[in-house]
């Protein structure tokens, strides 16, 4: 085995904890392979490998994230446009630290520094989409290829979503308040000590936070992998219905939920050979979308705006969806 | 002296506040602290990261739940 090899079975994949708690579960007098031995199995290793992840993932791309706060970010894009300038902007979304509570102060802070709609919407788009840890808890849970394509098309959505909420003129549909909004820009270098406070904050904030959504996650990602027979998972969203990704899409839309909590949900369902374009645009809706955020979201923009930017956002996962079922041959 | 706290009912906002209150009371100075909730509102401070700290309406802080000891130095 290469050594390359090594590290992502036994650290990324934790192949080590898996052989653990499959003795652990014989231990206990079960059968791994039966169905309770199973659902047991299944949660137990993934709720300790998500928290174990989620821990070092989040101490390690925080103290990334820190070189980027959002002040930061609103200068190296100040002043650019274009598709160049659109692609540097979901790019920042990927690094730039923030949960859903602060979407709407950054979209007012972006936008009254004077950046187009389209910039500042293509780092709305990646930002809750493309997670460092969320790509490489992917590549853990599923394969680096899948986590790679993940990331790709999660850009590409975001760029492609931008570029066309800025084609479409709406530089007006925005709240009042928001053009007026004072612009701030503070110092916000830090020293190694804050951030590592920084970092160590961040863990305990966002393992506080998500905990319930993973328990959550993991629990019905145990019952779809050992108690829903496949033929209902498949005669719903099969691969081979033009209706499994609208209907993914369309569940995962109103749910508020983190990628670690629908991550485990995702890879039950691959398990049950529903098609990756499918398991893909729900996880993308969940992660993208939510009601709470477009509620936020529609106290700062004007309907004609929020409607563009659900159309934009939906169109673009289904568009993955249907793509993805297509060529997940080279995936899987 | 007035203090806000910016920002929705978020984790971070809410203990922000309680130690705003436990900083005020260590320094046994009179404060008034006010939850602002209102985006337009907070908006008008211009921070880009959610919670926000105002003393006497200067943004002193944003993004981040300060200390009682380090909100007690600002005071």
């Amino acid at each position: 085995m290469t050594p390359f090899g090594w590290m992502n079975d036994q650290l990324l994949r934790m192949d080590w904890l898996s052989a653990l708690v499959t003795r652990g579960v014989l231990a206990a007098g079960l059968d791994p392979d039966s169905r309770l031995g199973g659902s047991i199995q299944f949660f137990v290793f993934d709720v300790i490998k998500i928290f174990i992840l989620l821990t070092v993932l989040i101490f390690a791309i925080s103290w990334v994230q820190s070189f980027f706060p959002p002040e930061r970010t609103r200068r190296i894009l100040g002043g650019r446009s274009g598709l160049g300038a659109n692609t540097l902007a979901a790019l920042l979304g990927t690094i730039t630290p923030f949960c859903s509570c602060s979407s709407i102060p950054i979209f007012i802070g972006f936008t009254a520094a004077g950046l187009p709609l389209a910039i500042t919407f293509s780092f709305l788009i990646s930002s809750p989409l493309v997670d460092l840890a969320s790509v490489i808890l992917l590549a853990s849970i599923f394969s680096w290829p899948i986590a790679l394509a993940y990331v790709v098309v999660g850009l590409v959505v975001a760029i492609l979503g931008g570029t066309l909420i800025g084609r479409a003129g709406m530089e007006d549909q925005v709240a009042d308040f928001v053009r007026t909004a004072p612009v701030q820009d503070g110092d916000t270098d830090m020293t190694r000590a804050e951030r590592f406070t920084f970092a160590r904050d961040q863990v305990s904030e966002i393992v506080r936070r998500v905990w319930p959504f993973v328990l959550i996650g993991v629990g019905i990602g145990a019952a779809i992998h050992n108690w829903v027979p496949a033929d209902i998972i498949t005669a719903l969203l099969g691969q081979d219905h033009w209706w499994s990704v609208p209907l993914a899409t369309l569940v995962g839309i109103p749910m508020y939920a983190d990628i670690f909590g629908t991550l485990p949900i995702a890879e039950a369902l691959l398990g049950k050979s529903v098609g990756l374009g499918t398991v893909l645009a729900f996880m993308m809706a969940v992660t993208a979308l939510s009601l709470p955020s477009i509620i936020m979201l529609r106290r700062v923009v004007k309907t004609p705006l929020l409607m563009l930017f659900l159309a934009v956002v939906t169109g673009g996962i289904l568009g993955i969806g249907f793509l993805f079922n297509e060529i997940s041959d080279w995936f899987i | 002296m007035i203090i806000k706290i910016l920002g929705s009912s978020c984790r971070k906002c809410l203990s922000l506040g309680a130690n705003a209150k436990a900083a005020v009371e260590a320094a046994g100075k009179q404060a008034d602290i006010v939850k602002v909730t209102d985006i337009a509102q907070i908006a008008a401070y211009g921070l880009l990261s959610t919670p926000g700290l105002v003393i006497d309406e200067r943004l002193v802080s944003s993004g981040k739940v300060l200390s009682a000891g380090e909100i007690a130095k600002l005071l």
